[in-house]
């Protein structure tokens, strides 16, 4: 590859530095940087995701704490909350969404203009939750199409903020499949779980 | 070119006075709690108001009909998210009250305290909220930290930071931790001091003060006959707040007053609640030092409570409790009763019907903003368009309660 | 303390109280549907009794009763003398219409449903408990202002809140779109783990996914 031995003449072959290279684009000492338009462009959309915040239920407290001062969501590059879906290209669905606001939320999905991309924030957004009633929708997969699911009911903020990264990487990689936030840890794998009665 | 100053006739200046429709929500920034306003104006006045709830119905009193008693408990939580613990200790009374039992003292301080942690919450909630919808973004932020220091308590104690369903018949889920009375006597000072500074962020501003004094006005006896209840009543002047009218629990040996409003106002809701926070801190005082150290937490009934784990496990007489209050649920008698408790927006009742099993037949909640929300029409015809924001944000409507 | 206010009441309309209670200390009197209304603007202009405060207003359904099928409950409190008092009224007879029972879609309609008088005009605010009433329950209200549905929509067939509604039986306002929505595989190598892509499979013996010693 041109960028790896491009690079690795200024160094001295040492291993981890030949690693460290390989992020270096090609031609950037000299002030310039070439890549395919296509990654520069999916680059640029992930850091600056504007946001539609589409927020009903009980999510909406955990989706305040997200863009609260300690989990700050800022960071990410997805500060900017716009009210409108024309400017918006992240619809985060936050919360239950009944029969009756269904239509509502495709009228939203249809207005913003591409690309786009769909969080489903917690249970209910995702598949109902334990609302399996005459009300509710069961998933907003069932109207609009979804890029990541964060579950928890509500989720915490860092498998939000995992959620977030998770879709990064996709729209990195151009990849428009469904995916899923999983535990960092899975529960199963502990040994010994957190014990959780209390002595009286 | 044509000159721009052309000599207008004056009714060609005059703009189009038809009335105007406009629907407000239910996806709109400032209405929080998916609700949808359509307005009839003239110019920016509001002729005509219709509010349109149900966005947000979940079948709450459906859902309940097909669990146990105790199952109950996850989904009352999500009625008034913002306040998750008030509403499990109010429908953990209603349930008691039917079978006839008191929680023993020790519990009755731990749910004071823990409820009033959550009625802080509930009003740094509005109040955050209420400022961000006009604008004031900075005082929203001071309240989110406030609220997680509260949650910081609230998840040590319970296990999670909103939906806690930590509340059960005949005591709590778990009793509290030994470091409890601590961490909220250094949680609640930080928590005031942060509400003192949001405060004065907003109160001196001129921009807000004249956006929410004398801004939906509620009389009294209207107030009453729309069937306000909590805040929103206090601060048109009734002085009705459950804990001193009808005290439950151990409400009646606490001091603290209750901030009671003058005009009915934006102004006197927000300030009335602010007020509440700090004698909310008052009340948590008084039942951290009233609390023992020690003691059992739930009642004594191998019908009601859950046995402990260990004796699940190795007795075949904890095995069978555990296995009939999981499967068939709390036998409570039969019959109907109607518990009422103050919640984060105002007098939280649950009617409960009973037929004698371990399922409800029915339990009907009575949430305290669908009878804010109702007057809110009253309070928006005739004024601006603008004012539609503040009025809202202040009766604090909260959609899972609101619409079930 | 209300329970002088159900004997007053039991006084002045004899024959139309049809029964009281003071089960768990709820003070309930159950009254004839006739003279809901009559009873009601009494209760709130009696000098003795002076409810002034609407608390609520709603439904149980009774199936399996004899006779009538839905209990229409009331609470109310006076904000001056801090008592409490439940009213209740039996009504929508069960058996009436013998068509109904065959034929789920009568009992939905217009003229099918239970009736009882509103009460908007003695407290404004039964106005919207009134309309969840009808919205859940069916129950129409007579001289109600504005009796549409509140919670549900427009389009919704049926009550709800009826034990014989299904529960889980929905009525979508839009058509599902038709995904292909196989279940994912769990722990996918490029899903989850956004921090470094850690998997299971580059878990190290005796530590947990994180790479802290497992206990």
């Amino acid at each position: 590859m041109g960028s790896v031995s491009a690079v690795t003449s200024m160094s001295d072959n040492s291993a981890p530095d030949l690693e460290r290279s390989q992020l270096v684009l090609e031609g950037s000492q000299q002030g310039f940087a070439t890549t395919r338009f296509e990654d520069l462009l999916n680059w640029a959309r992930k850091y600056s995701l504007f946001q539609y915040p589409f927020v009903t239920a009980c999510c909406a407290m955990e989706f305040m704490a997200l863009a609260g001062p300690r989990f700050d969501m800022a960071r990410f590059g997805a500060e900017a909350p716009r009210f409108s879906p024309r400017q918006s290209d992240l619809l985060w669905v936050v919360g239950t969404i009944s029969q009756r606001q269904a239509p509502v939320l495709k009228t939203v999905y249809d207005q913003m203009a591409d690309p786009k991309y769909v969080i489903a924030f917690g249970t209910c957004a995702s598949s109902g939750g334990f609302y399996d009633n005459y009300t509710t929708l069961p998933g907003i997969d069932k109207i609009i199409p979804v890029d990541v699911f964060v579950p928890g009911c509500p989720p915490r903020p860092e498998t939000v903020i995992d959620g977030l990264l998770l879709l990064q990487d996709k729209i990195t990689r151009g990849d428009r499949s469904v995916g899923i936030v999983k535990p960092r840890v899975d529960p199963v794998q502990l040994r010994n779980p957190v014990q959780l009665r209390r002595k009286a | 070119m044509e000159p721009l100053d052309v000599e207008l006739e004056d009714g060609e200046l005059e703009l189009p006075n038809d009335p105007m429709q406009v629907l407000m929500g239910p996806a709109h920034p400032a209405m929080h709690g998916t609700i949808r306003i359509a307005l009839e104006l003239s110019g920016e006045t509001i002729r005509k108001a219709d509010v349109q709830i149900g966005y947000l119905h979940r079948g709450f009193e459906k859902m309940c009909e097909r669990g146990t008693w105790t199952q109950c408990f996850p989904y009352v939580d999500r009625l008034n998210y913002a306040s998750p613990l008030l509403n499990n200790v109010g429908f953990a009374l209603a349930v008691e009250k039917m079978l006839s039992v008191t929680v023993p003292e020790r519990c009755q301080h731990y749910r004071v305290a823990l409820g009033e942690l959550a009625r802080i919450c509930d009003h740094l909630v509005c109040l955050g909220a209420m400022a961000m919808e006009l604008g004031a973004f900075t005082p929203f932020l001071y309240y989110v930290k406030a609220r997680e220091l509260i949650w910081d308590v609230f998840e040590e104690e319970t296990g999670a930071r909103v939906t806690h369903s930590f509340g059960r018949v005949g005591g709590m889920a778990l009793p509290p931790t030994p470091f409890f009375k601590e961490m909220v006597r250094s949680a609640v000072p930080a928590v005031l001091a942060l509400v003192d500074d949001g405060e004065k962020l907003l109160l001196k501003n001129r921009i807000f003060l004249d956006r929410i004094e004398n801004v939906g006005v509620m009389g009294k006896d209207m107030a009453l006959a729309l069937g306000w209840t909590g805040v929103v009543l206090r601060a048109t002047g009734v002085p009705y707040d459950v804990r001193k009218s009808h005290p439950y629990m151990t409400y009646d040996r606490y001091e603290f007053e209750v901030p009671v409003g003058t005009r009915g106002d934006c102004y006197d809701r927000f300030m009335c609640r602010a007020e509440e926070m700090r004698q909310s801190a008052r009340i948590i005082e008084q039942a951290l030092d009233m609390m023992a150290d020690d003691g059992p937490v739930s009642i004594e009934d191998p019908r009601i409570v859950l046995p402990a784990k260990d004796e699940v496990y190795s007795t075949i007489e904890g095995t069978i409790q555990h296995f009939k209050i999981v499967m068939e649920g709390i036998q409570v008698p039969a019959g109907e009763c109607y518990s009422y408790t103050e919640a984060g927006n105002g007098e939280l009742g649950f009617y409960i019907v009973s037929d004698g099993s371990g399922t409800p037949y029915r339990v009907r909640i009575r949430p305290p903003c669908f009878a804010s929300t109702q007057g809110l029409e009253r309070m928006i015809v005739g004024a601006m368009l603008p004012d539609v924001v503040p009025t809202f944000g202040s009766i604090n409507m909260i959609g899972g309660e609101c619409d079930h | 303390m209300s329970k002088q206010v159900l004997d007053r009441i039991a006084q002045v309309f004899g024959a139309a109280i049809l029964e009281t209670h003071s089960a768990f200390g709820d003070d309930t009197a159950v009254v004839e549907p006739s003279h809901w209304l009559e009873i009601a603007r009494f209760l709130r202009d009696d000098p003795a009794s002076s409810m002034d405060h609407f608390i609520d207003l709603t439904a149980v359904d009774y199936p399996q009763r004899s006779g009538t099928r839905f209990d229409v409950v009331l609470h109310l409190r006076s904000s001056e003398r801090l008592h409490r008092v439940r009213l209740k009224a039996r009504i929508g007879a069960r058996c009436a219409n013998p068509a109904a029972d065959a034929n789920p879609a009568a009992d939905v309609a217009e003229a099918a449903l239970p009736k009882i008088d509103s009460l908007t005009s003695v407290w404004v605010g039964a106005n919207w408990f009134e309309r969840e009433c009808f919205d859940m329950f069916g129950i129409a209200f007579i001289g109600h202002p504005d009796l549409r549905r509140i919670l549900m929509y427009e389009q919704f067939v049926g009550y709800p809140l009826r034990k014989d509604y299904p529960a889980a039986k929905t009525q979508p306002l839009l058509e599902y779109r038709q995904a292909d929505n196989e279940k994912l595989p769990p722990f996918d190598e490029h899903e989850g783990m956004s921090f470094g892509r850690k998997t299971h499979a580059d878990r190290q013996p005796g530590r947990n996914l994180l790479g802290f010693e497992e206990d």
